[in-house]
């Protein structure tokens, strides 16, 4: 079954069975590896793309599910006014290291920013706390998020 | 340390003691002329020792290399792989300080398998892990940078023809300051290599450097938030086509049969590849591969180990302990130390197997033709998957490619040829380039373990509570023996002993034995921290039980058993202080303290738990005092040690694998967690400064956060923790 859906402001249609997860169409499919598989279920984050904005999980995403919305990915976050800030941020703060869970991370974190300028530390444990990061740069994060909503990008 | 010391002396030959300063330079450097006309150094990291300086040039093996091409770019070829430590920063910065060049201009770039060529001059095969990459590079390659900046400096003073005292290198130039002429690196390459290598050069002193002490960025980060960093899961050779497997769930089980016709009929899906142990899907991409994967009907035979539990396993090591075992360390007389003692303390204490659950699941990408092999992978020992890869493809080594990526996660997991070998046996039954890509669950219930260990202690005190004696008999795996089996000699290995002896604390009378004992059914490994994952555990709370029975507190008592170690006092001071050591602190609020002398790494923490009705604990905020000698990249130390201690709360608060049946009980992330941004402690990160030899960084603050953890409850609750992980339903408060 052809479907359709609209990546990062392009059209792309695949031929895929309706029930294939996002994760894998974007991977495997369309060769946008940005995106990573961690878990398959749900649980670490790994896989969070930007479904119309709101954060999303593609490993337990349907292709079918998606309809017309809007997915935007790592790829193109950078274009968001939140995803550079957070991207950024992240770089200025070293947060990286493995780097396998960033992708994921600095979705969730954009996704976060966008909605809400100023988070809290409760606001950032909420968003972020279904993102794993083996390496632990938990700490490092939450500076980054913190030095993003700065009105200047900086400080924090 | 220990591990170092004595894998070093065996690579320098039976009886032989390494000499970490005595370097020849004869047999560790050369220079030469590169095919492009630059500069290229190369470089032995090896120890000197009385065969190597025996040995003529003929006998120099380099497995390092430094070129200097024509247009000014600095190329490091290096064993060492980047797996979120920063060693892809850190190294080239030893090189950048010597050679006066900007840390951008040095390139690192990574080398390809070859164990003669390429072997860590501190473990002796080519491997990265125990925390050794600076500390192996930290002299030569400084040395090696210098040696490259005085041939410069002289081919650029015989152009001028003016001394080359009077010429000086700065910012990748060498500059003629009475006359105000500047020539680039680039340019005097070609120069500089049909020169000999200076015999003897000069180090810059701690005081001079200009890289080495700063936070400096990190080269590998950009690539790593914008989605472009390729993990060995990323790629895609042309025709790749990806699978998925399900391997016996029982360890040592076979393939009864397999009804794959559902399987079969799901779109995407091309080929089910059936192995004696296992089963593979293969498809066009991982959906359809999962897909098919659990369309499959397998029937298994589980072999011997099909009713295996952990606790039969546990009972083994048990029994073990009740027999002698191995003397690692003996001093002074415990037996007789321990009959005058006025107070008697014994505790028994156990830690879990472990998953590394690294967050990319195992996968591996191979391409196997009969007359060769293509393997893409990220793996810890290149050389070792190279060898795995060319056996199990019934090849030559020079017939296999192994193409090393960047790693999403090591551990110790990425250490192991397993995943290859799995990958070549799926290959070789598929037309093209196959991806093979672990679910979670295959990841975490087919993983090499952190092996489960088992202590016996006891100690006598005398009438102030002082120890005078100290026993500690343990059983468990030597991951040694199998990885590196010249390494296990006489019952013991330097690995599963660190931590455990050699301690920081002046013990007049000490005995430390180890009973080798390997469990059925279940694959051990190196996991981050190794050996002190376990014994700084162990004796660190067990030093904070002594303190208890001498009714002292934990600081203190440490402290008047610290004399010899000015070192390990300073930093036990300094995080006591930096902690608010002794400040009261509300109920069901407790601050624990551990000490450890292991990777060449001194360090304490103060953790700050506190505890929910039901029990749970929550580590709030932990204090770390550390003197890692140089520190070349304070950031990078710091991003170590708050990675180390969030890895090691995971594992005191949450990490435990169990056997059931033969079967690992535990799948994904639901039932092996790992800590969360929510549960993350805040991390204050002190430095002492001093310019001994650098220590390693990586994996010291797992090792020493999980005691701290567990002595903090205690100090919260009262109640000793001498099992991990932590188990709440002990620590409920009390109605």
């Amino acid at each position: 079954m052809a479907t359709t859906i609209k990546v990062n402001g392009v059209d792309r249609t695949v031929e895929v069975d309706g029930d294939t997860p996002l994760l894998w169409v974007l991977r495997d499919v369309l060769g946008m590896t940005g995106t990573k598989f961690g878990c398959g279920m749900a649980l670490c984050g790994a896989c969070t793309v930007h479904v119309n904005g709101a954060a999303t999980r593609s490993c337990v995403t349907p292709v079918d599910s998606i309809g017309t919305s809007e997915i935007t990915t790592i790829e193109a976050i950078g274009a968001t006014a939140a995803g550079a800030k957070i991207q950024k941020a992240w770089l200025d703060r070293e947060v990286v290291q493995c780097g396998y869970c960033q992708s994921g991370q600095i979705m969730s974190a954009s996704a976060l920013l966008a909605s809400n300028p100023h988070p809290t530390d409760s606001d950032i444990d909420d968003a972020m706390s279904g993102n794993i990061c083996r390496c632990g740069t938990y700490v490092r994060i939450r500076e980054a998020i913190k030095q993003a909503a700065q009105p200047s990008g900086q400080g924090g | 340390m220990i591990l170092d010391h004595h894998l070093a002396s065996r690579a320098a030959g039976p009886g032989r003691l390494p000499s970490v300063n005595g370097f020849s330079r004869r047999t560790f450097l050369q220079a030469g002329a590169a095919a492009g006309g630059g500069l290229v150094l190369s470089l032995s990291l090896r120890f000197a020792n009385g065969d190597a300086e025996a040995a003529d040039a003929d006998a120099f093996a380099p497995n390092a290399f430094i070129g200097i091409e024509r247009d000014g770019q600095i190329v490091l070829t290096m064993p060492y792989v980047e797996m979120g430590q920063g060693t892809y920063t850190s190294i080239p910065m030893l090189i950048a300080e010597e050679l006066e060049v900007d840390l951008k201009q040095v390139r690192l770039e990574h080398a390809p398998p070859d164990e003669k060529l390429y072997a860590n001059p501190l473990l002796g095969v080519q491997a990265t892990g125990n925390s050794n990459a600076i500390r192996g590079a930290w002299q030569p390659l400084r040395q090696a940078g210098a040696t490259a900046r005085t041939m410069l400096v002289s081919a650029a003073a015989k152009r001028w023809n003016v001394d080359p005292a009077s010429c000086q290198a700065q910012s990748g130039e060498v500059l003629h300051a009475p006359t105000g002429r500047s020539i680039k690196y680039g340019e005097l390459a070609a120069d500089a290599a049909r020169m000999p290598a200076p015999e003897n050069v000069a180090l810059k002193r701690p005081e001079d450097f200009k890289l080495i002490g700063t936070p400096a960025k990190r080269l590998d980060t950009p690539a790593k938030v914008n989605g472009t960093a390729v993990f060995g899961i990323d790629v895609r050779p042309p025709g790749v086509k990806v699978a998925t497997l399900a391997q016996s769930p029982v360890f040592g089980g076979r393939v009864k049969s397999v009804d794959d016709a559902a399987a079969k009929a799901v779109k995407g899906v091309r080929q089910i590849v059936r192995l004696d142990d296992a089963v593979a899907v293969v498809a066009d991409h991982m959906g359809a591969a999962k897909k098919g994967l659990a369309a499959l009907v397998i029937e298994w035979d589980d072999g011997p180990h099909a009713k295996l539990n952990t606790d039969a396993i546990v009972g083994e090591l048990e029994q073990a302990t009740r027999n002698s075992g191995a003397v690692a360390q003996n001093i002074g007389d415990v037996d007789k130390a321990m009959a005058g003692a006025v107070t008697k303390v014994e505790a028994i204490y156990q830690v879990p197997f472990l998953a590394h659950a690294t967050m990319e699941p195992m996968n591996c990408t191979a391409h196997v033709r009969p007359d060769g092999c293509e393997i893409w992978v990220g793996s810890q020992a290149l050389a070792r998957v190279h060898a795995a890869a060319a056996k199990t493809a019934g090849l030559p080594l020079d017939k296999v490619v192994v193409h090393n990526h960047l790693i999403g996660g090591g551990f110790g997991r990425r250490l192991e040829a397993d995943g290859v070998i799995r990958a070549v046996e799926i290959a070789k039954h598929v037309d093209g380039p196959v991806k093979i890509v672990w679910t979670r669950e295959e990841d975490i219930q087919h993983d090499m373990y952190r092996p489960y260990w088992f202590d016996r202690l006891s100690a006598g005190l005398d009438a102030k509570g002082m120890p005078v004696a100290w026993s500690n008999r343990f059983a468990g795996s030597s991951v040694i023996a199998r990885w590196l089996p010249p390494g296990f000699k006489d019952g013991l290995d330097p690995d599963t002993t660190e931590g455990a002896i050699d301690l920081v604390y002046d013990l007049p009378n000490l005995r430390v034995e180890y009973v080798r004992v390997e469990p059925p059914g279940i694959p051990t490994a190196f996991w981050r921290s190794v050996g002190p994952s376990h014994n700084v555990f162990v004796t660190e709370s067990f030093i904070d039980e002594l303190a208890a029975a001498a009714k002292q507190d934990p600081v203190a008592y440490r402290l008047a058993l610290l004399d010899k170690t000015p070192r390990a006092k300073a930093v036990l001071a300094l995080a006591a202080e930096k902690a608010g050591w002794g400040e009261p602190l509300p109920q069901r609020v407790g601050r624990g303290v551990s000490l450890q002398f292991v990777f060449a790494t001194y360090m304490a923490h103060v953790a700050e738990v506190e505890l929910a009705k039901d029990g749970t604990v929550r580590v709030r905020r932990v204090v770390c005092a550390l003197d890692c000698g140089t520190v070349v990249n304070p950031d990078t130390v710091r991003a170590q040690v708050q990675s180390a201690i969030i890895f090691g709360i995971t594992a005191a608060l949450h990490g435990e694998i169990t056997l059931k049946d033969g079967r690992v009980e535990q799948t994904n992330f639901d039932t092996y967690q790992i800590l969360r941004m929510n549960e993350a402690p805040t991390i204050e990160v002190h430095i002492v400064q001093n310019s001994e030899p650098p220590g390693g960084m990586g994996e010291a603050g797992t090792s020493a956060i999980v005691p701290a953890v567990a002595n903090a409850i205690f100090a919260a609750t009262g109640k000793r923790l001498r099992k991990l992980p932590v188990d709440i339903t002990a620590l409920k408060q009390p109605v």
